[in-house]
């Protein structure tokens, strides 16, 4: 009985495991056939393009730790915020202003001690925990609008996104200005500050694995939880979750939207600390807007965001090699990212048209 | 003063007049229970066509006008996305203004070089209106503009007397509100939505115009800058009116204007303070602090699925 129930499991498992892997085949296949395609329409050499695009992403060891890898990591946090919050019916786009905030918070810290010894690690865990508490108050913000005022996240969220901005740009070129006054950014973090890096793997540093467990702590959290079923039944349906479930509404919507805060503070935390070693104003190239991209490919789990988030990375890597390598335009790949999101849309929609009722496509729309 | 404060109102309605008219196109989309946040997308597709219209046709007009069809091409992405796919809004409209970042800047290098040499093209000149244009202060500031200027002057009043006034107008505000009453009132609900959305990329596109032919000169990859986002914010703030509207966006272009002024006069107060307090105005209208600013109930709803 109990090895019939294990075959099963496993059986099902073997299923699911070669299923994702046939889509990522697909997606991947697509990437590239698109990424082909537009290069012959404008006109740059296609064979030298995809090469580079190879070449830069997972052509070789230190391609795919120190640059794929590593620009993963901060899309693996952001896209974690992203995924968690939509799947709790929060709308958070402000992915990009939480990580700002995070990062400025995460800088200040590192940069108002200067420790030694065991407080070396000390600091490190305060100046992240700062930076996921500095994002997480930028959530509050828009949470308090929502749950106290009904205001709509999504335009508050932008609008913070806005703030955060000039937030950032007033403390690179005031209080957080390096020494000198010179140029809008912050003083460089002591090396002792730095995250370790991962011996053998080139610039990829401790920061990775933590994003990894935290994808997969939210994946399990949300499978295996009564907090997490809290978070997804508010999510699907706020009306049922009040009636039916006894769920607070609006204690969830407030605990999603600080969670995710919080994980795209982190997010910037963690790239100040082992990428930029400073702050500055375009610390992030729209990591917090991308995040929304990984999170919707990955159909807002943040097991699959973990995998499409390095996937994502290795577009960005691919696409900065391209453009010194092949010469073609680096933006090549937001039509890409575009084309992806557009295509999980419409394939979604078709399911929701042949299968109902379909959660997925309910669980994507706003709630007013 | 006047020395200062002249060059201050003059840089306070060029800011405004391209964030007032995506304004007003995204006044229109959210009437009729929409957020299109594409917005931003829709700007810089502007601006692009803008530079193509105005260097490969040739003239300021040509310009403007493939300013405006690059607009309503991406505009009508997002009306295919959310009225007949039934996408949800923000996630098609944050997939068009990438996709407009990403395309937009490809074809740029494509089209242009590689280096991005800054191309000059025939700007549109300013046009004086005989006798206000000589009004102290104001004069040149409102007066003296390019045409765009003035096609906004008309098209505010317009679009507030279309909305109040017309059977049509009604219409948008009832599909805003109650979509499904709307429709059982007989109402072409899908019909006017993918009007609104067009004719918001008409003037998105022509809000990117303006900020190649009548004040850069030239096209800069990611010109559009955020202003999509900010036309966003003074559509609340103006409290979902276009007279609103209007005075929102000059509250915003005054903000960014004080930031030189200030530099100007060699006040040492960080600038960021001004920039900050339109979104924190916007914030509170959300809230409800500044007066009454309620939404269109649909706002942002998907429709329902079709069967």
């Amino acid at each position: 009985m109990a090895t019939e129930k294990a075959a099963n499991r496993l059986l099902a498992t073997t299923r699911t495991v070669s299923r994702e892997l046939v889509l990522t085949t697909v997606v991947a296949a697509c990437i590239a056939g698109a990424t082909a395609l537009l290069l012959l329409v404008v006109g740059f050499p296609v064979g030298r393009g995809l090469a580079a695009l190879w070449v830069g992403s997972f052509g070789s060891w230190y391609a795919f730790t120190s640059a794929t890898l590593v620009r993963a990591v901060p899309l693996m946090l952001t896209g974690s915020a992203v995924a968690l919050a939509f799947r709790g019916g929060v709308l958070n786009i402000g992915g990009e202003g939480q990580l700002l905030m995070g990062a400025a918070a995460g800088a200040g810290v590192a940069l108002a001690v200067s420790p030694s010894g065991v407080m070396i690690p000390v600091t490190i865990a305060g100046a992240l925990l700062a930076a996921s508490i500095g994002g997480a108050l930028w959530a509050a913000v828009a949470a308090f609008l929502r749950v106290r005022f009904g205001v709509l996240e999504v335009i508050s969220t932008i609008m913070l996104n806005f703030v955060a901005l000039h937030v950032v740009s007033y403390l690179v070129r005031g209080p957080l200005q390096e020494p000198t006054g010179i140029y809008p950014q912050s003083a460089t973090i002591a090396d002792a500050l730095h995250l370790p890096r991962i011996a053998g793997a080139g610039r990829l540093h401790v920061g990775f694995l933590l994003a990894v467990l935290i994808s997969a702590t939210f994946g399990w959290v949300l499978r295996h939880t009564a907090s997490g079923f809290r978070l997804v039944a508010t999510g699907e349906n706020p009306t049922a979750a009040a009636s039916a479930g006894g769920i607070d509404v609006s204690a969830t919507t407030a605990r999603v939207f600080l969670l995710s805060g919080a994980l795209a503070g982190l997010a910037g935390g963690v790239e100040v600390l082992s990428v930029t070693f400073a702050l500055y104003e375009n610390i992030s190239p729209g990591y917090g807007y991308t995040a929304i991209a990984v999170a919707l490919l990955a159909r807002l789990d943040p097991w699959r965001v973990a995998a499409t988030a390095v996937l994502f990375g290795a577009l960005e890597a691919g696409a900065g090699a391209m453009q010194r390598d092949a010469g073609v335009p680096s933006t090549l790949v937001s039509v890409i990212e575009a084309a992806l999101i557009l295509a999980v849309v419409v394939a979604q929609s078709v399911r929701s048209r042949r299968q109902e009722p379909d959660t997925g496509a309910q669980m994507l729309s706003v709630d007013a | 003063m006047s020395d200062t404060l002249a060059p201050f109102l003059a840089a306070t309605v060029r800011t405004a007049v391209p964030l007032g008219l995506a304004a007003l196109g995204e006044l229109l989309v959210e009437r009729a229970g929409m957020i299109n946040i594409g917005l931003e997308g829709a700007i810089l597709a502007g601006a692009f066509g803008a530079l193509v219209g105005a260097s490969s046709v040739g003239g300021v007009g040509a310009g403007f006008a493939l300013a405006a069809v690059a607009g309503v091409l991406v505009a009508a992405m997002f009306a295919l996305c959310v009225i007949w796919i039934r996408a949800d809004q923000i996630i098609a409209g944050t997939a068009l203004t990438l996709l407009s970042v990403g395309a937009t800047g490809t074809l740029y290098r494509a089209l242009y070089g590689s280096s991005g040499a800054a191309l000059r093209i025939p700007t549109s000149e300013p046009l004086a209106m005989p006798g206000l244009a000589s009004l102290p202060l104001v004069g040149t500031a409102l007066f003296a503009q390019p045409p765009i200027t003035y096609f906004l002057y008309v098209i505010a009043p317009a679009l507030a007397w279309w909305l109040a006034r017309t059977h049509a107008g009604l219409a948008l505000r009832a599909i805003g509100e109650r979509p499904e009453a709307a429709e059982a009132a007989g109402i072409a609900v899908e019909r006017m939505r993918v009007l609104a959305i067009l004719s918001g990329g008409v003037l998105g596109g022509l809000a990117g115009g303006t900020l190649v032919l009548a004040q850069a000169g030239t096209f800069a990859e990611g010109m559009s800058a955020g202003r999509g986002f900010i036309a966003i914010a003074i559509v609340v703030l103006g409290r979902w009116t276009p007279y609103g509207v209007a005075v929102g966006a000059l509250l915003f272009g005054a903000a960014s204007a004080l930031q030189y002024a200030f530099q100007a006069m060699g006040w040492d107060l960080p600038y960021q303070v001004f920039l900050v307090v339109p979104y924190l105005l916007t914030l509170a209208a959300l809230a409800g602090a500044v007066g009454r600013a309620r939404a269109p109930a649909a706002l942002g709803r998907s429709l329902e699925p079709r069967r």
